[in-house]
């Protein structure tokens, strides 16, 4: 009742006519650099943070966290239509919201992204504002073994699936952690992989992989496969938008589900990009459409988009209640706040009480403002889909190369996202499967480092994995989930070998 | 006489802009980039965009300064940047003492000598830092304990300035810890306060927050005097209460991190001599005495042969420790 009492105190802070404003601005902000790939939520807010500098620490973070929600939103935009993600945490957006909106039905597609990312950033505000304290305690609990334990349960929950064969999937993860361990390692400070190139020191950016791996890959298949002007017919129907939002209760289990493993990955700070993954991995699972995913099924927007803005949005409280951020844009905002003079930590809740619930107030009404106002650009971005292909196209490229050369203006990533371009196309052609090359990106350097911490600490035992009852839980739910797809195929080829073999492959 | 007038002029003319350049110092005529060797929010980024607001509020020079990150390779990718634009002087590159201690003991591609010192300004101190409820009141009491069993000791990096000093304090003490690299100090305070390690030597701006919310305390600092005062950080105790560590019989009386002010190599002198005034310039306004308070870190300013020598002190310091541990790269 106390949190509830100080919400409603926040209220008054986050509601008045100048914090409003400031929300309208951010998410508008937002939304830009969301849409933009390459400029992206992390970049934006650092860019907008030294204007906050002269301002009052809670409007400073109201600005800026409305920027990060608009960011959220606007990411899934080019995943949707264009299959570039515009924010890493996007990804999985594009494996069924790409097939949809071509399949002349982006409108559909965008507000049911956009539907049931507000659901799933509401459920994050709901855990901040009743569990911040319980939350922080669950957190301290997480040290090597157990962020080992996740990363491990992220990738379970995701090997396997897919109709790819598991050799293929291998390969993939095989190659996508060989270009995570590139740069300098935390472990052992040594410099691995460079292969001469000076530049290849700080590693290569998530999101010049996935710019090349999905916005070129898939332009060069388009380009051979069907040369032809592909302009999408679809009508500008705003009913579309509010039809597509009744079905979201349809896909309920989905949606809570999505929320949940979102809320985990956000506050274990496994992130948003993690937890969009295994939330679609999961629902491809669980959900009884599993088989159309990846074809345009609603669910496969709903299970990813749902899990990023709630992870998202849980990221934050780590963040302020133990100075750790579960995301890139968490960690700005974390500078920010030293620089307004407060420090994160256990002590905010109780120091800064005002700042804190103002926030927590201004995350609920920033997503209203967000939702609102980006369901109104619907219309507007599904519109982009009618231009033909052969001027679309070149907007891509032009697109992707400026996003590349932006993440640190550096030539260098511009070729190697040229490069990626070149890896997806051939990985669509042999079908191998994009999912798990991303995600060892993603989180294999993370992975590798916890494992390798953990096993300093146990001086090289791997019995550190079942020490306690949360890190053997994990590990063995993510064993459960690698071992049950394999497991249900050996059945079902021991029943019904002809049916099997004539199971449809597809890869995502 | 308009021919006369018009030559008049001319030659004004001529010989004021043969002047100017002769009298009035190097200006910078196009935008300013600040290089952040390190991510968005962490301590050498938050220093590169407390400068550039304090520039920019003061106006300190005419034209724009944009932030920008490469703490790629821990640092690394900003110095090797900073290397490729050798003779530009509108990269200005902050760092710390990584500078010259990350060649040594990896193949970086980049050495301190291909880049122009300009600054250190404002120091880190480290302390040792004990979960809240560990046992131990005195770092004596906790090295005696360390001697008899092996303790975690987390740490920013490998082979950085938190491992340098862990194993320092390995040789002090005689006893041996179990190092454990995380990506930040911020990271390795998380899980002291989770009780997964039993110590770190974090700065005091990485562990403040966690003091002052009961999670962990520090023992002592490492520091020939006591930091200076300034205002609590518990109810009772502040920076000032923190004994050193010579005064706990822990024998290691100085240790800091300078945050370090590059250009690229072959700038001129003049070029140079441009920024060390507009540093000094910051380092006057209480914008900056706010800055260096609420980071808890300490203002210095050390410049031209003073910062040289300096960093040749802390190489061959840092030189030894990585040779004990042979950790130099051939």
């Amino acid at each position: 009742m106390e949190n509830l009492q100080s919400l409603l105190h926040g209220f008054t802070i986050a509601v008045t006519v100048p914090h409003l404003t400031l929300m309208v601005i951010g998410v508008l902000l937002g939304i830009l650099v969301g849409v933009l790939p390459g400029l992206g939520a992390p970049n934006g807010v650092s860019l907008l943070l030294p204007l906050t500098f002269g301002m009052q620490p809670v409007s400073a973070i109201i600005l800026l966290s409305s920027m990060y929600w608009g960011a959220l939103f606007g990411g899934s935009v080019t995943s949707i239509l264009f299959n570039i993600p515009g924010e890493p945490s996007s990804v999985a957006t594009t494996f069924d919201g790409y097939p949809m909106a071509r399949d002349g039905r982006p409108t559909t597609a965008l507000a049911t992204a956009f539907g049931s990312a507000a659901f799933g950033a509401l459920v994050g505000v709901v855990l901040i504002t009743f569990l911040a304290s319980w939350v922080a305690q669950v957190a301290l609990a997480f040290g090597p073994p157990e962020y080992f334990a996740v990363y491990f349960l992220a990738f379970a929950s995701f090997v396997g699936m897919g109709g790819a064969a598991p050799i293929k999937t291998v390969v993939a993860l095989a190659i996508g952690f060989a270009i995570a361990a590139i740069g300098i390692d935390t472990v052992s400070g040594s410099v691995r992989l460079t292969m001469g190139i000076d530049e290849l020191v700080k590693g290569v950016s998530f999101v010049v992989a996935v710019m090349g791996l999905f916005g070129i890959g898939e332009l060069l298949i388009a380009v051979e496969e069907e040369f032809q002007a592909r302009a999408v017919s679809s009508r500008v129907d705003w009913k579309e938008v509010f039809r597509a939002l009744g079905r979201l209760p349809q896909h309920g289990i989905a949606l809570l589900r999505s929320a949940a493993i979102g809320c985990w990955m956000g506050i274990t700070p496994g992130g948003p990009t993690a937890a969009s993954f295994m939330s679609y991995g999961i629902a491809k699972r669980f959900s009884r459409n599993g088989a159309h995913f990846g074809t345009g099924e609603a669910e496969g927007i709903v299970a990813p988009e749902t899990a990023d803005h709630a992870a998202g949005t849980s990221a934050l409280l780590p963040m302020l209640s133990l100075g750790i951020p579960g995301s890139a844009t968490a960690a700005v905002m974390m500078g920010g706040l030293m620089i307004w003079g407060l420090n994160p930590g256990p002590m905010l809740f109780v120091d800064q009480k005002d700042f804190v619930w103002g926030l927590i107030a201004s995350m609920y009404v920033g997503n209203i403002v967000a939702v609102a106002l980006v369901l109104l650009t619907v219309p507007v971005f599904a519109a982009l889909m009618r231009i033909p292909f052969a001027v679309i196209a070149p907007l891509i490229v032009i697109i992707c190369v400026v996003g590349a050369y932006s993440v640190s203006n550096s030539f260098l990533d511009v070729v190697l996202m040229l490069g990626f371009g070149v890896v997806g196309y051939l990985f669509k052609k042999l079908h191998y499967p994009l999912a798990p090359l991303v995600l060892a990106i993603v989180i294999g350097d993370k992975a590798e480092d916890a494992f390798r911490q953990a096993m300093l600490m146990s001086k090289g035992s791997l019995g550190i994995f079942f020490a306690n009852r949360l890190v053997t839980t994990l590990v063995l739910a993510g064993m459960a989930l690698l071992l049950l797809p394999l497991a249900l195929q050996i059945v079902r080829l021991l029943r019904k070998p002809e049916e099997a073999a004539d199971e449809k492959v597809r890869t995502i | 006489m308009k021919i006369t007038s018009k030559l008049l002029l001319s030659t004004t003319a001529f010989m004021l802009a043969g002047a100017l350049p002769a009298t009035a110092a190097w200006q910078p005529q196009k935008p300013i980039e600040f290089v952040a060797t390190a991510g968005p929010g962490g301590g050498t980024d938050n220093l590169a965009r407390a400068v550039q607001s304090i520039v920019t509020k003061y106006k300190l020079t005419d034209q724009p300064i944009v932030v920008v990150n490469k703490g790629g390779g821990s640092g690394a990718e900003g110095y090797v940047y900073g290397k490729a634009s050798a003779g530009d002087p509108y990269k200005v590159i902050f760092g710390t003492s990584n500078a010259w201690q990350q060649p040594l003991v990896s193949k970086v591609a980049f050495n301190y000598t291909d880049l122009t010192p300009i600054a250190a300004m404002a120091q880190d101190e480290f302390l040792l830092w004990v979960k809240e409820d560990a046992p131990y009141k005195t770092a004596g009491d906790f090295l005696k304990a360390a001697a008899a069993t092996e303790f975690k000791m987390g740490g920013a990096q490998s082979k950085d300035t938190d491992e340098v000093l862990t194993r320092m304090i390995e040789k002090a003490a005689r006893v041996k810890f179990t190092y454990i690299p995380f990506k930040s100090g911020a990271e390795a305070a998380v899980q002291l306060a989770g009780g997964h390690i039993d110590a770190h030597v974090n700065n005091p701006s990485e562990s403040l927050g966690q003091w002052r919310g009961s999670t962990q305390r520090p023992l002592c600092a490492f520091s020939p005097k006591r930091l200076p005062q300034g205002p609590k950080v518990t109810t009772s105790e502040g920076w000032s209460d923190v004994p050193t560590c010579v005064e706990q019989g822990l024998a290691i009386s100085q240790y800091e991190q300078p945050r370090t002010v590059w250009l690229p190599g072959k700038v001129s002198p003049e070029q140079a001599a441009f920024y060390v005034d507009l540093l000094k310039k910051v380092q006057a306004t209480p914008e900056w005495k706010d800055y260096i308070e609420k980071t808890s870190q300490v203002d210095t300013f050390l410049t031209g042969p003073a910062l040289d020598n300096f960093i040749k002190q802390d190489l061959e310091h840092v030189k030894q420790v990585a040779g004990e541990q042979g950790w130099l790269v051939k």
